[in-house]
């Protein structure tokens, strides 16, 4: 297969022989991370910046460290300010970024549709790290990537995502991701964080997790942002993690081998229990090393690499 | 002495609907002649044979930004942009800097208008000083400057204590409250309709309830006090039922709806189109749906397009920074003459949505009729004509249209404001200077 991408902005249109590709071309570069000195040539004299409108610890790293892993020369580069009444807008911020000539931008940006956006006006590769709650499509293929490595393939899994759907960018691109490549979806939640609309995507809605969790493979746990609570969405932290938190009882509803999984980072004892988030069918780190692979992957394939000449 | 000839002059205020030739003078309708055009005519001739001939159009519900906001758009380049769309009036928001919240305010628009505007220009003032929802503007002096009706167009009166007494107060003298029905706290800072669109885009939404909850409101406090309303842009079906039921219930409310809410749904926005992106929001198909029964049905008055000129940058930016609104009174009588497509819409009734209908809202005499004795402000349109609409035609400051590249079926070919001629594209009919 070829890779004819400038551009990573979501995976609603990558086919599954394309994410496959991808995961292929992570394989490899998973192997490069074994190594004891895990580093190749293949995007040296690259300029990769990461341009974070957002606060990000994990995504920029794991960027960092894919770029640096491939040799490329890693900037980075944080804003608070985002919108265009509070001083350089997007598109200066990134114009003035594009003149210092870098190959490809990784930019994450609390507006949905912000890496798109930027596509249309600069001329180097652009990888969406995150935009708005619109999608994260590097998450969506490391879960893919992570899934297929313990259960060797995807179609047919009850794969059940827990948490806040409304604003989550990691279920947009999940959808695609392990929704395209024939799992059974599950999103549940509080009604007020799990729009009706969504059951267009053919997942199943529901806001009783055990309904979500019994008989499934795997169960992605998302993040309840602590912040969003000004608005009220449930009643309490409290009680939110009593329907909607994941125990040792809700998960022995689950398949025996059932995985948990958690894009990170984890509220310890709302969304997961202590115990759980570290048992050893909790995926968490493993998806954090896969996220390195896929990058790694997406970084190269956009840099003109192909699969073959690794 | 001006002589449109040989036209299909539809006036549904008379109930005229008959070919013949119309006769303006001393800027005034002079008479309406069926058969064979007078003899010896002396003065200009429009030719209007296979065009049809209605009362000017009125666009009840713009934004000219004079003052205060020149660089989008101001009273010479908003006239002219309504000229050149078949309008010869149009009233203007009160959301400029200053607010025309003042006498002086309004004053500066009917003066700039009568010196320099293309078109006639009717003030709509606040309702509350400064558009902040607390205390009422004087609205005595604001009518007699000019004012025709009162608004705060661009946000809701919140505070429902407020609008009851503004509307108490206003209703002996007969003003009539224009309103943003939108329930703020509800919309909750949302850029979309609340539909999949939205869901799929991660774009907030703002629910259909947000403007159907305050329309509501407005419609009681109407009730309640007896006082004159109109709601604006009307974009969901429950709005459009809402005031159906208010008009059974013998109340008068009135409601306008834009070109857009029949025109696009939310799935405009794919690719977060920020040129899609206005306050009320493109709803869904049903909400679309329901608009085009209002308009069927008569329950819908008047076509009015909330042109809303923005400069380029606010909105070439990230979906949710952009500004809301788009321009439209160059697009709203051609997507207004798309309606008559499937034959449900007939032509008066059309017609009139964009002339006597507004002009009865606000009160507009001499206006919106082509009865002897009105005003000499006319449109002349080819039905026709097949045109597309590009950025290089843009009369306006601001170029913010999502009609940008779409082909049109209809136009104003003549504009004739107090008898004289605005805007013409018929060959040998020269628009005055």
């Amino acid at each position: 297969m070829e890779w004819h991408r400038r551009h990573v902005l979501g995976l609603s249109d990558f086919h599954p022989e394309e994410m496959e590709f991808v995961i292929d071309t992570a394989r490899s570069m998973e192997e490069v991370l074994t190594r004891d000195i895990k580093k190749v040539p293949a995007l040296r004299g690259k300029t990769v910046v990461n341009l974070f409108f957002e606060a990000s610890t994990r995504t920029r790293t794991s960027f960092e460290m894919a770029g640096k892993r491939l040799s490329a020369d890693v900037v980075n580069f944080s804003s608070a300010t985002s919108s265009v009444t509070k001083g350089e807008t997007l598109l200066d911020t990134a114009r003035n970024i594009e003149a210092m000539k870098p190959n490809i931008l990784v930019v994450r940006h609390s507006a949905s549709g912000a890496a798109l956006f930027l596509s249309r006006h600069v001329s180097c590769s652009i990888v969406n790290a995150g935009d708005g709650a619109n999608e994260h499509p590097s998450q969506g293929l490391l879960d893919l990537y992570t899934i297929l490595k313990v259960k060797g393939k995807i179609a047919g899994l009850k794969i059940a995502i827990v948490g806040d759907i409304l604003h989550s960018r990691v279920v947009r691109s999940d959808l695609h991701s392990l929704g395209r490549m024939g799992a059974k979806l599950w999103l549940c939640g509080p009604a007020t964080l799990v729009p009706r609309e969504m059951e267009r995507t053919g997942a199943v809605l529901t806001s009783d997790i055990r309904e979500a969790v019994r008989g499934a493979d795997v169960i992605i746990m998302l993040r309840i942002q602590l912040e969003r609570q000004k608005t009220a969405y449930f009643p309490s932290i409290r009680e939110y993690s009593r329907r909607f938190g994941l125990n040792r009882e809700i998960f022995s509803l689950a398949k025996d081998d059932a995985v948990i999984m958690h894009p990170g980072p984890i509220n310890r004892g709302v969304e997961l229990s202590d115990e759980l988030a570290d048992c050893e069918r909790s995926l968490v780190l493993r998806q954090v090393e896969s996220g390195v692979a896929v990058r790694m992957a997406l970084l190269y394939l956009l840099a003109g690499g192909s699969h073959a000449a690794h | 002495m001006l002589l449109i000839k040989g036209g299909r002059v539809i006036d549904p205020a008379s109930r005229r609907d008959e070919i013949g030739h119309l006769v303006l003078e001393g800027g005034k309708v002079r008479e309406f002649l069926a058969g064979d055009a007078p003899s010896g005519f002396q003065g200009k001739v429009i030719p209007a044979q296979g065009k049809w001939v209605v009362p000017g159009l009125i666009d009840m519900h713009v934004h000219l930004r004079d003052p205060g906001y020149e660089w989008k758009e101001d009273i010479l380049t908003g006239t002219r942009a309504a000229a050149a769309g078949g309008f010869t009036s149009v009233a203007c928001m009160a959301n400029t800097n200053p607010v025309n919240d003042s006498a002086e305010v309004t004053r500066y628009i009917v003066e700039k208008s009568l010196r320099e505007g293309s078109v006639n220009v009717y003030p709509v003032a606040a309702v509350t000083r400064g558009l902040e929802g607390k205390e009422m503007a004087d609205f005595s002096e604001l009518t007699e400057a000019g004012a025709v009706a009162f608004s705060d167009d661009g946000k809701p009166v919140e505070n429902p204590l407020l609008l009851r007494r503004a509307m108490e107060y206003m209703r002996p003298f007969g003003y009539r409250i224009l309103s943003h029905a939108e329930d703020t706290l509800l919309a909750g800072g949302g850029a979309a309709h609340e539909g999949w669109t939205a869901r799929k885009l991660g774009i907030p939404g703002i629910p259909s309830a947000a403007e159907e909850v305050a329309i509501a409101r407005d419609i009681l406090i109407a009730r309640q006090t007896g006082g004159k309303l109109h709601i604006q842009h009307i974009s969901t079906r429950m709005g459009v039922d809402l005031l159906r039921m208010a008009r059974r219930a013998g109340l008068d409310v009135t409601g306008e709806t834009a070109p857009h809410y029949f025109t696009l749904t939310d799935a405009a926005l794919e690719g977060y189109d920020t040129n899609a992106k206005m306050n009320p929001p493109l709803r869904g198909e049903d909400d679309r749906m329901a608009i085009l029964e209002g308009i069927q049905d008569g329950t819908i008055d008047a076509i009015a397009c909330d042109h809303a000129p923005h400069e380029a940058y606010v909105k070439r930016c990230e979906f949710a920074a952009a500004a809301n609104g788009i321009i439209g009174l160059q697009t709203s009588l051609p997507l207004s003459l798309s309606l008559l497509a499937g034959g449900k819409i007939p032509t008066p009734r059309l017609v009139e949505m964009l002339s006597a209908g507004p002009a009865r809202i606000l009160g507009l005499r001499g206006k919106g009729s082509l009865a002897p004795g009105a005003d000499a402000d006319a449109t002349v349109i080819d039905p026709e004509e097949e045109w597309e609409f590009r950025t290089e035609d843009v009369l306006s400051r601001s170029k913010n249209s999502p009609f940008i590249g779409w082909k049109m079926r209809g136009r104003a070919v003549a504009t004739i404001c107090g008898g004289r001629i605005r805007h013409s594209t018929i060959a040998g009919v020269a628009a005055d200077a």
